[in-house]
C-alpha cells in the first residue's frame, strides 16, 4: 500500500525548508569583527548618544567581561566566539520615513515574503509597526495616532535623544546590568530596539507591533525593548522574529523590560521564528533572551509566546509580582523540530500580598529535538494568600526527540496555594488513522491534532497574531507537501 | 458496491483471514458476527485501509475500483466509513471543528470548496437532532471524557455528516444501553438508502433487533462459514457460537 507512513513523516519532517530563508541584498554598514571597549563608545557614538548613555555602556561591558557563560540549561552547543561577531550592522540608507512609499522597496519586498505587507497591516489590523531589521528600526508607522494619546512608540534609540528622562529612569531597572551574561552583553552593545509608554490611565488604541530580522552575516542582534505603563493604563504588544538561512550560528540576545505600575496592564506576545537550522542541525540562531516584567499593586502583566525557531533557545519571561494582587502570566508553545534545542519556561517572583500567578506551557518535540519546560515559582515569606497554577504538557513526534520538565517551586509562606500538573502524550498511530479513516491526510491530521494541543494558549493570542501562529505552527511540523 | 474476493491477510505475519469472500450491494444491510478472534475487527480495518495489516492475497473492490492500493483517506474520500470500536481521543479539538474538516478535506479531495459555513452548521443542527445529540455536547473535545454511549453516538453522528457510500459499524452496540441503542440504530436506519449499503460487525443479535439485516454472515477462523437471513442471527443467539463450531468438524 502506498500509505504515508510514521518514517516518510520523519523523513518528511528532516528535509523541510525554511519557508524564511532568503537573504535581502541591502546595502549595511557593519563593524569590523569583535568586541573591546571602543567599539562600545563607537557603537554609542554613531547612535548620538549623551554621555550617562556611553556610561552605562561601558560600565555594562566592564561587568560582562568578569562574567562565565551560563552552563546550567539543558542545552549543548558550541558557543559562540564572541570575537567574531560584528556588533553593529546597519540598513545604509536610512533616512527618516513618513510614510512606507519612501521605504526601500527590497526591503517592502523582504516584509511581503515574510507575509506581513505593512500596507495590509496598517490598512486591515489597526497594528501599529515598529520594525527593528539588523538593529536599525526602518520604519515607524501609526506614530500620529498615538502621538494624539501622548503614547510614545519609538526606536529606542529615538527615545534616548527624545525621552532621555523615561529612558534613563527606566531602563536596566527590571533587568539589571549584572543579571546574567548575555543581558550585560546586550546592555553594552544593544543598537536599537524599541521603547514604549503609555501614560496614566490610557488604554492604547491598537495593538503596538515590533518585527525583528537578522539579515547581515556574522551579525549579532542586541535589541533592548522597555515598555512602561504607567498607573491604570494597558497596552497590548507584539514582538515577532525571523531571520534569513545561514550556515553559520548566528547570535540573537535581547532583553525586554516591562514595567507595569498600579493598576496597569500590559500584554507582550511573541511570535518567533528566527532560523532553526538545517535538518543536520547546522546553523541557526542561538536565542538568548532575558525578558522581565514588574508588577506594581493590582497590575498584570501577561507573556504569551509561540516559539517554533532557533537552533538553541534559553528565554525565560518572568513576572515579578511586587504589588499586592498583582497577577502574572505565561502562555508559552514551544515546537522544536530537527536537531533544535529549547530551555525555556518562566519565573514567578511573587513578593506582594495575593499575587497570583499561572503558567501554561506547550512543549512539542518533533526529529531528534530536546524541549525542554524550566519554571520557577517563588513565594516568599510577605507574599500572604499568594496562588500559583502551573500546566506543563508536552506532545512528542517519533522516538527520537526528548521532552524535559523542570520546575523548581520554592515557598516560604504557608499560605500559598501552588498547583502543577504536567502531561506527557505522543501522537499516536491510532490518531492518525481515525484523522485518515474520516478523510484527513496525516499533515492535515497532525496540524489538527497539534492545534488541539496548543488551543489553550493560541486563544490568548491577539486575532491577528493567532492566524499567523497557527499557520507557522503548521509550516514547522507538517513538511513541504501541498 | 463492495466486492471482496478471496482475501487473506495479516498482521506481524500472523494469518488472520484465510479465504474471504463477501459482496455487498447497494441498499442492503449485512450483518458479520462471530467469536472473538474470528477476524471480524480486521475485516472492518482492511477495509478501511488500516496500515499495519498485510493483504497477502485476493481482491478488495469498491464500485468496481480496485481500493488496495489506496491510502486510508483516498478510502474516505471514495465513501467509506468506519464507525470504530473504541474511539481515540483528540484533545483540544472539538467535535464541531473535527466533522468540519473531515467534510471540508473531502470535499477539497473532489476538487470542491469548503462547504459554506451556514450550510455546514443547518447540517449539524439536523443531523445532531436526529441523533438526540445536546449543543454542547458538540463544542466538546474529540471523545475526551465521552462515556461509551457518546463515543458511540458521536461515531455516527459523524457518519450522518459524512453520508457515506459504504459504511461499517465495527461493535456500535458495545458500551450502550438499551436507550443509546435505540437511538443509535434510530440514526443507522433513518440514514439507510437505496444507494447506500451498510455492514454491522456485533457480537450479539441485539441491535439486529433494530438494525434488520437482509444477510447474516458468521465468520470463523478468518473465513465466512455460513450466510443467511436475520433468522439466522436469532439461531446464533439460541444455539450459541460452539454449534457453528461444531458443524464445522
Amino acid at each position: 500500500m502506498s500509505k504515508y507512513t510514521e518514517d516518510d513523516l520523519r523523513e518528511e519532517l528532516k528535509t523541510k525548508e525554511y519557508e524564511y530563508g532568503f537573504y535581502t541584498d541591502i546595502e549595511s554598514e557593519t563593524f569590523a569583527k569583535g568586541l573591546n571597549e571602543d567599539v562600545v563608545r563607537a557603537i554609542s557614538k554613531k547612535k548620538n548618544e549623551p554621555q550617562w548613555m556611553t556610561d552605562w555602556r561601558i560600565e555594562a561591558f566592564r561587568v560582562w567581561e568578569q562574567m562565565e557563560e551560563p552552563e546550567w540549561a539543558n542545552v549543548h552547543y558550541e558557543k559562540p566566539k564572541f570575537q567574531d561577531i560584528a556588533y553593529y550592522s546597519a540598513p545604509k540608507e536610512k533616512p527618516k520615513l513618513n510614510s512606507l512609499d519612501e521605504v526601500d522597496p527590497e526591503l517592502l519586498d523582504t516584509f511581503k515574503r515574510l507575509g506581513i505587507s505593512l500596507d495590509e497591516q496598517k490598512k486591515l489590523a489597526n497594528v501599529a509597526v515598529d520594525i527593528v531589521m539588523d538593529s536599525v528600526s526602518v520604519a515607524t508607522t501609526f506614530k500620529k495616532t498615538l502621538g494624539e494619546k501622548g503614547i510614545i512608540f519609538m526606536p529606542i534609540s529615538e527615545a534616548i535623544q527624545e525621552h532621555p528622562e523615561l529612558v534613563k529612569k527606566y531602563l536596566g531597572t527590571v533587568v539589571p546590568t549584572k543579571d546574567n551574561f548575555y543581558a550585560a552583553l546586550n546592555s553594552a552593545v544593544f543598537s536599537d530596539g524599541s521603547f514604549c509608554y503609555i501614560p496614566k490611565g490610557v488604554r492604547c488604541p491598537m495593538e503596538l507591533s515590533t518585527y525583528f530580522r537578522i539579515n547581515e552575516g556574522g551579525t549579532g542582534q542586541f535589541e533592548r525593548t522597555l515598555v512602561v505603563a504607567d498607573k491604570g493604563s494597558y497596552v497590548s504588544y507584539l514582538e515577532g522574529c525571523t531571520a534569513p538561512s545561514r550556515d553559520e550560528n548566528q547570535l540573537h540576545a535581547a532583553v525586554v523590560e516591562l514595567v507595569a505600575m498600579d493598576d496597569a496592564e500590559i500584554k507582550y506576545s511573541t511570535v518567533q521564528n528566527w532560523y532553526p537550522g538545517n535538518a543536520e542541525g547546522k546553523g541557526g540562531v542561538y536565542n538568548f533572551v532575558t525578558k522581565r516584567g514588574i508588577c506594581e499593586n493590582n497590575a498584570k502583566i501577561s507573556w504569551t509566546q509561540v516559539e517554533t525557531g532557533s537552533a538553541v533557545t534559553w528565554k525565560y519571561p518572568s513576572c515579578i509580582l511586587k504589588g499586592n494582587n498583582s497577577v502574572g502570566e505565561f502562555y508559552s508553545i514551544a515546537v522544536t523540530n530537527n536537531h533544535q534545542q529549547a530551555d525555556t519556561g518562566t519565573k514567578m517572583i511573587h513578593l506582594g500580598k495575593n499575587t497570583k500567578s499561572t503558567i501554561i506551557s506547550k512543549g512539542i518535540s518533533a526529529g531528534h529535538s530536546q524541549n525542554s519546560y524550566r519554571g520557577l515559582v517563588q513565594i516568599n515569606s510577605r507574599a500572604e494568600n499568594a496562588r500559583n497554577f502551573s500546566q506543563c504538557d508536552s506532545l512528542l513526534m517519533g522516538n527520537a526527540c526528548g521532552a524535559h520538565t523542570f520546575p523548581y517551586i520554592e515557598v516560604k509562606n504557608k499560605s500559598a496555594q501552588i498547583e502543577h500538573e504536567a502531561t506527557t502524550s505522543k501522537i499516536g498511530e491510532d490518531q492518525l488513522f481515525y484523522c485518515n479513516q474520516r478523510g484527513i491526510d496525516t499533515e492535515k491530521a497532525i496540524a489538527l491534532i497539534v492545534n488541539g494541543f496548543s488551543k489553550e494558549v493560541l486563544n490568548k493570542l491577539p486575532m491577528e497574531f493567532a492566524v499567523e501562529a497557527q499557520k507557522l505552527l503548521e509550516i514547522s511540523l507538517e513538511g513541504s507537501v501541498g | 458496491m463492495l466486492k471482496i474476493e478471496n482475501l487473506q491477510a495479516s498482521i506481524n505475519d500472523k494469518s488472520i483471514l484465510k479465504g474471504l469472500n463477501l459482496e455487498v450491494k447497494a441498499g442492503e444491510v449485512h450483518a458479520i458476527m462471530g467469536p472473538n478472534g474470528a477476524g471480524k475487527s480486521t475485516l472492518a480495518n482492511i477495509i478501511a485501509g488500516k496500515e499495519e495489516y498485510e493483504v497477502t492475497n485476493g481482491t478488495i473492490e469498491l464500485n468496481g475500483e480496485d481500493i488496495r492500493e489506496l491510502a486510508p483517506e483516498e478510502r474516505a474520500h471514495n465513501g467509506v466509513f468506519l464507525s470504530f470500536q473504541y474511539p481515540v481521543e483528540i484533545p483540544g479539538v472539538s467535535v464541531t471543528n473535527f466533522i468540519k474538516t473531515a467534510i471540508n478535506e473531502t470535499r477539497k479531495a473532489k476538487g470542491l470548496e469548503d462547504m459554506p459555513a451556514k450550510d455546514m452548521l443547518k447540517m449539524i443542527r439536523e443531523k445532531s437532532e436526529l441523533l438526540e445529540i445536546d449543543r454542547k455536547f458538540l463544542s466538546r473535545s474529540l471523545n475526551e471524557g465521552f462515556s461509551g454511549g457518546e463515543k458511540k453516538r458521536n461515531e455516527i453522528f459523524q457518519m450522518a455528516m459524512l453520508e457515506p457510500k459504504l459504511a461499517i459499524l465495527d461493535e456500535t452496540d458495545s458500551g450502550l444501553d438499551i436507550d443509546a441503542l435505540r437511538i443509535v440504530a434510530n440514526g443507522v436506519n433513518k440514514l439507510k438508502s437505496k444507494d447506500n449499503a451498510v455492514i454491522v460487525i456485533t457480537h450479539y443479535q441485539r441491535l439486529l433487533d433494530y438494525i434488520v439485516p437482509d444477510f447474516v454472515h458468521v465468520l470463523h477462523n478468518g473465513k465466512i462459514v455460513k450466510s443467511g437471513d436475520a433468522s439466522l442471527a436469532l439461531e446464533l443467539e439460541a444455539k450459541g457460537y460452539d454449534w457453528i463450531k461444531q458443524e464445522l468438524v
